[in-house]
């Protein structure tokens, strides 16, 4: 299990040796060919959808090899259309939920984390396993208690819907819990010779030094928020549209104007920017994640 | 005894504090957890005996009948099940296998590594709803995949991909003029395999930078020797890659399993269960059966069914990794 702080650095470590020039030529080739084909197979629906989003309905639908990846007479008609559909809004509406999400977890996660690896308390092990075989459960298995429960409370069609089944979670639990355990025991030691109790040690020590792992952490709710649909489909009715976030404003755009397809290129574009540059700019902790969890928010 | 045992100085200045303070820590976390995971998990195995409907006051308990309509032949039931178990199988090995070739292949001194890894993994943390919108546009009558097709002189599906329901094993016995095949013979349907190839083109990339940090940690001399002994490199490929990686492999199996048995979201989007209920999955049918037709209990029967085979595959991965742990 790699740390978090340092992403592991990738370095070259051809697995097969050379046993002949000549073949080991072609296969880099071979390699090459294949690895870029399946690059273009990666890239070239998103850049399609990137082109139809600058494409009137009319030349949308009349393909040609001319203007597969750029229209003959680009028009960002289609993001006014997805602009009057209250695009914004869903997108307010997205960012407040991730902004929730992200401090909610990064608070709350880390505490139980840290509770997981540093302290001594009865029944801690029995619920930290509790809490990670819950991994596994799929978020549909447990649809509809939930919306019975937000029912009773009266949340449903409100941000509350939308962010407090969602403070905390067992991924970034467990992310933090590794993460404690990687962090050497003087800090607190030297902290402790003080006198400080738990809690004091905790927000001027503790919490500081885990910035590393909170932005981590932060990242993943960012991409699990702004991605999220089962739930906010389900808690959020068709009759509060200002409530939508991006996933679910742009499907149940889909449902109303299924051959839109400029305008629901556009909504896509719109949502995908964000996590686009996101990634870009964190794609180090994404890959990294992924090779030593293999979990996806 | 007791009181004195206490009394002696702990070893931890803080081991006392930390029983309270450790639950203190842990409450928000667990308010959480327990309203919205602990809890609905034993809230379904109630509703699922019960009939529960949104709109009805009346909530008498039933029984096992929830269960007992879902195994008596309920079509829709039988359907979706059937359908998520070809999802399952023909998704699966197939991203599992192609995750390992790229991996393999991506693990050598290249030019760009760096942005073919990054093209290979954007597709997995892109919104599961977009890119269905994305593949939606790519499937129709007029999009890019039949202008692709019919260019390079291929036939297009009729009706197009995503509303042809015709199975396709049933096609390929059709073509060689066997008719009738019974319905489980007769394959996923068109519709359901357009989905199925999406699914593959967005999680091969994951298991594929899974399998790279596998394929990294197999030592450099392991491939020497065999070279030296004159290895080919298909042999080095099964006889040494393959078997080192079986963990690897394992866990990305079930991984997929797990992923492929909630598919819900694509079928949402893309063909709300249809044409002729070929995309209905397990998933789409808790959703259905509790939000469309208000029946919450029969709905949380067909949830403790799926939690079940979840179950089922995560303890069956734990239980060859341990035999091979002891091995």
């Amino acid at each position: 299990m790699a740390t978090i702080t340092q992403p592991r650095t990738q370095t070259d470590t051809p697995a097969q040796v050379s046993s002949g020039s000549g073949l080991d030529a072609t296969l880099r080739v071979v390699a090459y060919a294949v690895l870029v084909f399946v690059a273009l197979l990666m890239f070239v629906p998103f850049a399609f959808s990137v082109a139809t989003s600058l494409k009137t309905n009319q030349e949308a639908i009349r393909l040609s090899f001319s203007n597969m990846f750029w229209p003959s007479n680009p028009t960002f008609d289609a993001y006014r259309v997805a602009f009057e559909a209250n695009v914004a809004r869903w997108f307010f509406n997205s960012a407040l939920v991730a902004a929730i999400w992200i401090l909610g977890r990064a608070l709350f996660d880390t505490m139980a984390g840290y509770a997981f690896a540093r302290m001594q308390f009865p029944g801690r092990n029995l619920v930290f396993l509790l809490v990670i075989s819950t991994m596994m459960i799929p978020g549909i298995v447990t649809i509809i208690p939930k919306f019975i429960l937000l029912q009773e409370f009266g949340l449903l069609n409100t941000y509350g819907a939308l962010t407090l089944p969602f403070l905390a979670d067992a991924f970034g639990i467990f992310l933090m819990k590794q993460f404690f355990e990687s962090i050497p025991v003087e800090l607190e030691e030297a902290a402790r010779i003080d006198g400080a109790s738990r809690y004091r040690m905790f927000a001027q020590i503790i919490l500081p030094n885990a910035m590393p792992a909170v932005t981590a952490l932060a990242i993943f709710s960012f991409q699990g928020s702004w991605n999220a649909f089962l739930e906010p489909l389900i808690f959020i009715s068709g009759s509060s549209p200002n409530l939508f976030t991006l996933p679910v404003g742009l499907a149940n755009f889909r449902q109303a104007y299924y051959t839109e397809w400029p305008t629901l290129m556009a909504m896509s574009v719109i949502t995908t920017v964000p996590l686009a540059v996101f990634f870009l700019i964190f794609q180090r902790y994404f890959v990294e994640s992924s090779a030593s969890s293999g979990i996806k928010g | 005894m007791v009181s004195l045992a206490r009394a002696r100085r702990p070893r931890n200045p803080l081991a006392a504090e930390d029983n309270v303070a450790g639950w203190v820590f842990l409450l928000p976390a667990m308010i959480i957890f327990v309203l919205f995971i602990f809890g609905p998990i034993l809230y379904i195995f109630w509703l699922s005996f019960h009939q529960w409907s949104l709109i009805e006051p009346a909530k008498p308990f039933v029984g096992l009948d929830n269960y007992r309509t879902l195994f008596s032949g309920d079509a829709d039931f039988n359907l979706a099940l059937r359908n998520t178990i070809w999802f399952a199988l023909g998704v699966v090995p197939t991203q599992t296998a192609l995750g390992l070739l790229l991996a393999v292949l991506a693990n050598r001194k290249l030019r760009g590594k760096t942005f073919f890894r990054t093209a290979f993994y954007f597709p997995s943390i892109s919104s599961s709803v977009v890119i269905s919108i994305i593949f939606l546009w790519l499937y129709s009558a007029r999009g890019l995949i039949n202008y692709v097709l019919i260019q390079l002189g291929f036939p297009t599906p009729r009706p197009p991909w995503l509303s042809n329901p015709r199975g396709i094993i049933d096609m390929g016995l059709g073509a060689v003029g066997i008719e009738n095949v019974s319905v489980w013979l007769a394959g996923p349907s068109v519709a359901l395999l357009s989905i199925m190839m999406m699914n593959i083109w967005t999680t091969m990339g994951t298991m594929m930078i899974i399998f790279l940090a596998g394929v990294q940690d197999i030592p450099n001399d392991v491939y020497e020797a065999a070279s030296l002994d004159g290895a080919s490199r298909r042999s080095q490929f099964f006889d040494i890659t393959v078997p080192l990686l079986r963990p690897v492999i394992l866990f990305v199996l079930t991984l997929g399993f797990i992923g492929t048995f909630q598919v819900f979201d694509q079928i949402f989007v893309m063909t709300s269960g249809g044409p002729a209920k070929t995309t209905i999955t397990l998933a789409y049918l808790v959703f259905q059966e509790g939000f469309g037709n208000f029946s919450m209990g029969y709905a949380s029967a067909i949830a403790v069914v799926l939690f079940f085979i979840i179950l089922m595959i995560y303890l069956v991965q734990r239980r060859i990794v341990g035999e091979t742990a002891v091995r």
